[in-house]
């Protein structure tokens, strides 16, 4: 009805969609718009991804064993390093997840509600959580890439790899798209205030107990603990990553593993969509 | 657009809208005026699809808002009340991915991107971040926004709100052109004087119910509305108002920056008391005006309280 008002007409097939057609449109210029946005914002990316993979790898793989101060390996032959490896991979893709999607939506949740003018886009505002997710796990699998020639390179000693290469695309793909829901569940459940402090309450303890300086079936010997690290997913992120990496040495069995995997994956997925209907719509 | 018994009770308890019944014709430039809490951003957040009514059902273009959210946000162009201008983009970047959201293809919204800039006088802040925009230019850009994927109801929320007098009068006439262009306009407003000077017709809404729906000269006639008596003067003005709030005849007064606001069913016969009782307080008196009844006016006789309260 503006035709009038002497703009370029927009091309009627772009009005005339239908609404499924115009939400993958939609979909498609959200993700482009973050695309952009990480473009923009490259060098923060790299300094945030690198950081602390490449302290912990440099200090524990190569400082301690250069000096002498190695920490024991698995009760199985492999070295510290070899247990380390999968778990720095783990926590890259974890913190990825939470720092792509949980800390943006601190300012777009902010008082000004930034994120209206993405609900406003022509798709349903679970598409647009969905959209959060897919990619923030782009991110935790570009995370990834740039993490793994750190751990290779990094460490004294050779990591003793057997890949499968089936099981590391089936673990990075739910460890990445886990990540970028369980931010998704911490932007959206957490106050925005509050959610750089969970880095200290929720983030430090997951990634020192889950699994990742040590694999999950030593713990035994600490029962209470074994059990009750069952509750972070990283647990399952790491000992995926064991068992697609170095299944030589121990792990939780492959059923349990992908098991839990799916099942997080999906249960945050679900709430992490919940909380961010419950936050734009009232 | 129309909206037929829409109501909103927030989970806590509190109704801000009820029962609203409006009707607003292709073209047609209507105006939501009430206070502060009166329920106008609430209304504007259900026709938009981003607050889900409790009762009641809204049509915008034909489309049920509630029903196919997807279908009606392509039918609406929104300025909220805040500005949410995508910070992470610059000036250029935030209309061209709206376009692209919006289906539009890549040459398409470059093209419109550039022709809206140009229309706003934003050309030259494209590569501006938007945090750096003063608020009329920021104003302008969501304007620019919402109308980007041609909206066939443009909807503002108080949009003249916290901008400077020049930006607000920048805006006003911005608005008359795309009326006058055939562009379908929702806003609400606290101010009288731009509900009376913008708009084609006005809903008075006041804690959630429209109290009156008229053109802004119906609404003035129509209702037992006071007339006002301007007095400019010097000196203790809340005692001139105190003095002459005891005239008869005299139904309120307001203290104004410079003078005191009479307001009174009947003027004729009037000046002369006032003028006398104001004297008698000591007050220079600089100017006398009287007016017809003003919105400000229809809105205490329907609600006995001030808009500014
Ligand atoms: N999300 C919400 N939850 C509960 N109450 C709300 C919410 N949003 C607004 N309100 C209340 O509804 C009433 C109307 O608010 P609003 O629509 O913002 O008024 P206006 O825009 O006219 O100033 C106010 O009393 C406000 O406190
Ligand atoms: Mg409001």
């Amino acid at each position: 009805m503006s035709e009038g008002a002497g703009y370029p007409a927009i091309p009627s097939t772009a009005r005339d969609r239908s609404d499924r057609h115009a939400a993958t449109v939609a979909f498609a210029g959200l993700l482009m718009r973050d695309l952009r946005v990480l473009t923009k914002e490259r060098g923060r990316f790299m300094v945030r991804t690198v950081s602390q993979p490449l302290l912990l790898v440099f200090v524990f793989t190569y400082v301690l064993p250069s000096i002498g101060r190695d920490f024991g390996g698995s009760t199985d032959g492999g070295s510290f390093t070899d247990i380390l490896v999968p778990g720095v991979l783990a926590i890259a893709i974890l913190i990825k997840g939470v720092q792509a999607v949980a800390l943006p939506l601190v300012h777009e949740f902010g008082y000004t509600k930034e994120i209206e003018d993405r609900i406003m886009a022509p798709l349903p505002v679970w598409a647009v959580a969905m959209e959060k997710i897919t990619a923030g796990a782009a991110q935790g699998l570009v995370a990834a890439a740039i993490v793994a020639p750190i751990v290779a390179i990094v460490p004294a000693e050779a990591v003793q790899l057997e890949i499968s290469w089936l099981v590391l695309v089936v673990v990075l793909l739910m460890a990445s798209v886990l990540g970028s829901a369980l931010g998704l569940v911490m932007g959206t459940y957490v106050e925005p205030d509050d959610v750089p402090l969970m880095f200290s309450v929720v983030i430090l303890p997951a990634t020192f107990l889950g699994a990742t300086y040590f694999p999950w079936a030593e713990l035994e010997t600490i029962r209470w603990l074994q059990v009750a690290v069952l509750a972070n997913p990283l647990v399952y992120i790491a000992e995926g990553f064991r068992f697609a990496l170095t299944p030589q040495f121990p792990h939780m069995p492959p059923w349990a593993i992908l098991g839990a995997l799916t099942l997080f994956t999906i249960g945050s997925c679900l709430l992490g969509i919940r909380g961010f209907k419950r936050r734009v719509l009232s | 657009m129309s909206t037929e018994g829409l109501t909103k009770t927030f989970p806590d308890g509190l109704t801000a809208v009820v029962g609203l019944d409006l009707e607003v014709a292709s073209g047609e430039i209507f105006g939501l005026l009430g206070p502060n809490g009166a329920g106008k951003t609430t209304t504007i957040g259900m026709l938009t699809t981003r607050v889900v009514p409790t009762g009641g059902r809204a049509l915008v273009g034909g489309v049920d808002v509630v029903r196919r959210p997807s279908k009606a946000k392509r039918e609406i162009g929104v300025v909220p009340q805040t500005n949410t201008l995508d910070r992470s983009l610059n000036v250029w970047e935030n209309l061209y991915f709206h376009g692209r959201y919006f289906g539009i293809d890549r040459a398409g919204a470059r093209a419109r991107t550039d022709e809206l800039l140009a229309r706003f006088q934003l050309t030259d802040k494209a590569t501006r971040k938007v945090g750096t925009l003063s608020g009329g230019m920021a104003q302008r850009l969501m304007v620019a926004r919402a109308l980007l994927h041609e909206p066939r109801v443009l909807f503002l929320d108080e949009p003249t709100t916290g901008l400077d007098p020049q930006s607000r009068i920048a805006l006003w006439d911005l608005l008359r052109d795309l009326h006058g262009a055939g562009q379908t306009i929702v806003l609400t407003t606290h101010y009288m004087e731009e509900a009376d000077r913008l708009c084609d017709r006005l809903g008075i809404i006041d804690s959630g119910a429209m109290l009156a729906l008229g053109t802004p000269s119906e609404l003035k006639a129509g209702l037992d509305a006071d007339s006002v008596v301007d007095i400019a003067a010097d000196g203790d003005l809340d005692e001139l108002a105190r003095a002459l709030t005891r005239v008869p005849g005299v139904s309120r007064t307001d203290v104004r920056d410079n003078g005191v606001r009479v307001f009174a069913p009947v003027v004729t016969g009037m000046l002369p008391p006032l003028l006398a009782s104001a004297q008698a307080t000591g007050a220079t008196i600089r100017d006398v005006s009287v007016s017809e009844p003003t919105l400000e006016s229809v809105f205490i006789a329907l609600t006995g309280r001030d808009l500014r309260e």
